[in-house]
């Protein structure tokens, strides 16, 4: 059915797509507060996500904390401290007295907005200094299907592509992610999945969601790809049942293939303890370089590098919402998502340096 | 119906919903007579209403309805607490052999044209590996196996069971999320009330419910409309318990989960909670019902959203919470205030100005 593999992958065209990604736009320019410029890419006001909030100059006093949660307090309209406290104060009250609404699926967008994204960003930004490629592929509403790889023994790439399609994308869209059953039953982690906008792997879900115009986020490879070895990085595992293709059939929903590079090598997984995972009820328990050998200190993700790239939509009206009941198309298609993503990360590969520097 | 107009027996008659019920069929002209039956007699005022004191095991039941020429049956005697009825062993003796019996005696009746069940979301268990929103069709994964859930699941088979022998009977039944309001008396209630609210650890369900004036309301119009089939009847929306115990201002104890069950013995021996083991794994990760198809066949839109319904029911109950808004919203002035006038503020650092981001 594929002979894709042997596909020649253009190295120049990975070259020029880097290249074109970040000669054609602006800067922001802004004064920090260490009194560099801004180097962050311009938006549509001229000036970069953090600080097109602010009025002209940059904010006094203890500005880091506000520059950094520039996010967090949208609402505020003037750019300065007192604001930011009232701010915090009007939240922490709202918290505390249950003031806040939630939808069915359990997204708390006032939750994910003011407290896990700001903590999500400093990883994004500092840590893993993710470039977000391709982001106007991404609609700016309407629904639509989002494929990507997964690996990383923890669901970190699903945590920076919600940062970047929140804070990168121009209409500063949710994604909201489809988790496994499994991860919505672990304790703590299950309802935080739930809070910051996931929901079950389940067909009747994303259709739902994608009718209601959301942009939905999923991962086929599922637990063998989140857990596979480091050997194996950027090959990608079986692509589930190709149920994602179905469901952006019926849903008549672009889908929109993702490419995460950077991901793949914060935890280089060097064995599955299989025993200790029965023990615990775990799909896979990771043995990496650092963990469990350095104890805690090995829970500490590598700062790779991150590249997130979002390629062409794939169209799926051309084919009709009947075609959902077609399983061998639905197995091409199923195929063609994953050997555009296969092709992305190989691109992107070849166009980089090393793991930890672009 | 039979000429002048429908004769309404209702099971249960004792019960909070099923006074109501009744005494809005009262009002109704259309409806002619209406019968109650219960082992306890009738908390509502009713007027209209002939109240027999039986149990549904008794040959009576059928007897009455044959006597009363009844051409409808509201099946509404589904208790949830086994406290109340008796202990468990007695509880399912009443729900599920009691259905038996009623279905059995409704079946010998020519005149019987509609047949209403009441049955409750619990029907779908509660599951991690569940859609977010079940749909009256669905094969839910966690089937409740034991309680008041699973009696439900027994209930509704008897009544399917029925509705193919009986096609010319309307059946309609009707899966309500947990009710709340100013008069109903549930175990999720008595919960809620409770001064500090045992949790699970780790978890957070999702709940839905439904406000009794909501579930009388659907009750009325299954009763005196057309409208077979399954309905899931609840308020839109959800909250989490965290916010729930958050809106009712009462601080919340996360328990480890295998030491849950021993604490919901220990709370049932002191009669305060009426929680078995089946509602551990509801408090683990709650249920929302998808009430579209209930919005659609009865055109009806809840008057309670889920959160309106929790917030009429602490506020009718008077739950005094140990925090409240008004609390809330001075320390939040008296915080804000306190900022301003220390050195960091950058308003003493520069001169007043009009704070802008006033919260009222």
């Amino acid at each position: 059915m594929n002979g894709h593999g042997a596909e020649v992958i253009d190295l120049d065209d990975a070259r020029r797509r880097g290249g074109a990604a970040t000669a054609g736009r602006p800067r922001c320019g802004a004064p920090t507060p260490d009194g560099r410029t801004c180097r962050n890419y311009a938006g549509a006001s001229g000036a970069c996500r953090v600080h097109e909030l602010e009025p002209g100059e940059s904010p006094d006093g203890g500005s880091p904390a506000a520059a950094g949660d520039a996010g967090a307090f949208r609402a505020a309209p003037l750019g300065d401290v007192d604001a930011a406290v009232a701010a915090a104060l009007a939240f922490l009250r709202r918290r505390l007295t249950g003031d806040y609404d939630v939808d069915v699926y359990g997204f708390d967008r006032e939750l994910t907005e003011q407290v896990v994204l700001p903590l999500a960003r400093p990883l994004y930004r500092s840590y893993w200094r993710v470039r977000a490629v391709g982001l106007d592929h991404v609609p700016s509403e309407g629904g639509a299907l989002l494929v990507a790889n997964h690996a990383g023994t923890l669901p970190f790439d699903a945590v920076m592509t919600k940062v970047a399609l929140h804070d990168d994308h121009p209409a500063h869209r949710h994604l909201r992610e489809l988790a496994a059953d499994l991860a919505l039953r672990v304790p703590g982690i299950g309802p935080l999945a739930r809070k910051t906008g996931s929901t079950l792997a389940h067909e009747e879900d994303a259709r739902r969601l994608l009718a209601a115009g959301e942009l939905v986020g999923v991962w086929p490879e599922g637990f063998k790809g989140i857990g596979k070895p480091y050997r194996d990085r950027y090959k990608l595992q079986r692509f589930g049942r190709g149920g994602f293709v179905e469901v952006a059939l019926r849903s008549q929903v672009p889908i929109i293939p993702v490419a995460i590079i950077g991901a793949e090598e914060i935890y280089p997984m060097v064995a599955n303890a299989t025993f200790l995972a029965r023990l615990l009820g775990l799909p896979y328990f990771p043995v990496t370089w650092q963990f469990p050998l350095l104890g805690p200190l090995g829970l500490l993700p590598l700062p790779s590098k991150w590249v997130i790239d979002f390629g062409q939509p794939i169209d799926t009206t051309s084919y009709g919402p009947e075609a959902a009941d077609d399983p061998m198309l639905v197995f091409e298609l199923t195929d063609r998502v994953r050997d555009t993503i296969q092709q992305m990360l190989y691109r992107n590969l070849m166009g980089r340096r090393s793991i930890f520097f672009s | 119906m039979g000429g002048a107009g429908q004769r309404v027996l209702i099971t249960g008659i004792a019960g909070q919903l099923a006074g109501q019920l009744a005494a809005r069929l009262e009002a109704d002209d259309r409806v002619a007579s209406i019968v109650g039956f219960d082992v306890r007699e009738p908390s509502a005022e009713l007027r209209r209403t002939e109240f027999v004191r039986a149990d549904l095991r008794d040959p009576l039941v059928a007897r009455t309805i044959a006597s009363t020429a009844a051409d409808t049956v509201v099946h509404l005697s589904l208790t949830a607490a086994p406290s109340s009825a008796g202990g468990r062993s007695r509880m399912k003796e009443l729900n599920v052999i009691g259905t038996m019996q009623l279905l059995a005696a409704a079946q010998k009746s020519d005149r019987l044209r509609k047949l209403v069940v009441k049955s409750t979301t619990a029907v779908y268990g509660s599951s991690y590996a569940d859609p977010a929103l079940f749909r009256e069709d669905v094969t839910p994964r966690a089937a409740p196996r034991s309680g008041y859930s699973k009696d439900a699941v027994e209930v509704e088979g008897y009544a399917r069971a029925f509705g193919r022998r009986r096609r010319d009977v309307t059946l309609t039944i009707l899966r309500f999320a947990n009710f709340v309001g100013p008069t109903v008396d549930t175990p999720l209630t008595r919960y809620l009330s409770l001064p500090v609210v045992p949790t699970v650890l780790g978890h957070d369900p999702r709940l839905q419910l439904c406000h009794e004036t909501d579930a009388v309301e659907v009750l009325y119009r299954a009763t005196v409309g057309e409208h077979p089939g399954i309905y899931n009847v609840a308020g839109p929306g959800m909250v989490y318990l965290s916010q729930a115990l958050r809106l009712a201002g009462r601080p919340a104890v996360p328990v480890p989960a295998p030491l849950a069950s021993g604490l919901a013995g220990l709370l049932k021996r002191s009669g305060r909670v009426d929680f078995s083991g089946d509602q551990l794994q509801f408090l683990s990760f709650g249920r929302v019902g998808d009430i579209d198809r209930m919005r659609r066949a009865f055109g009806y839109e809840p008057r309670f959203s889920t959160r309106a319904a929790l917030a009429d029911f602490l506020s009718s109950r008077r739950i005094a919470p140990l925090f409240d808004r008004e609390t809330a919203g001075r320390w939040e002035r008296e915080l804000y205030e306190a900022w301003t006038s220390s050195s960091l503020s950058s308003r003493t650092a520069q001169g007043p100005r009009p704070a802008a981001t006033r919260v009222p």
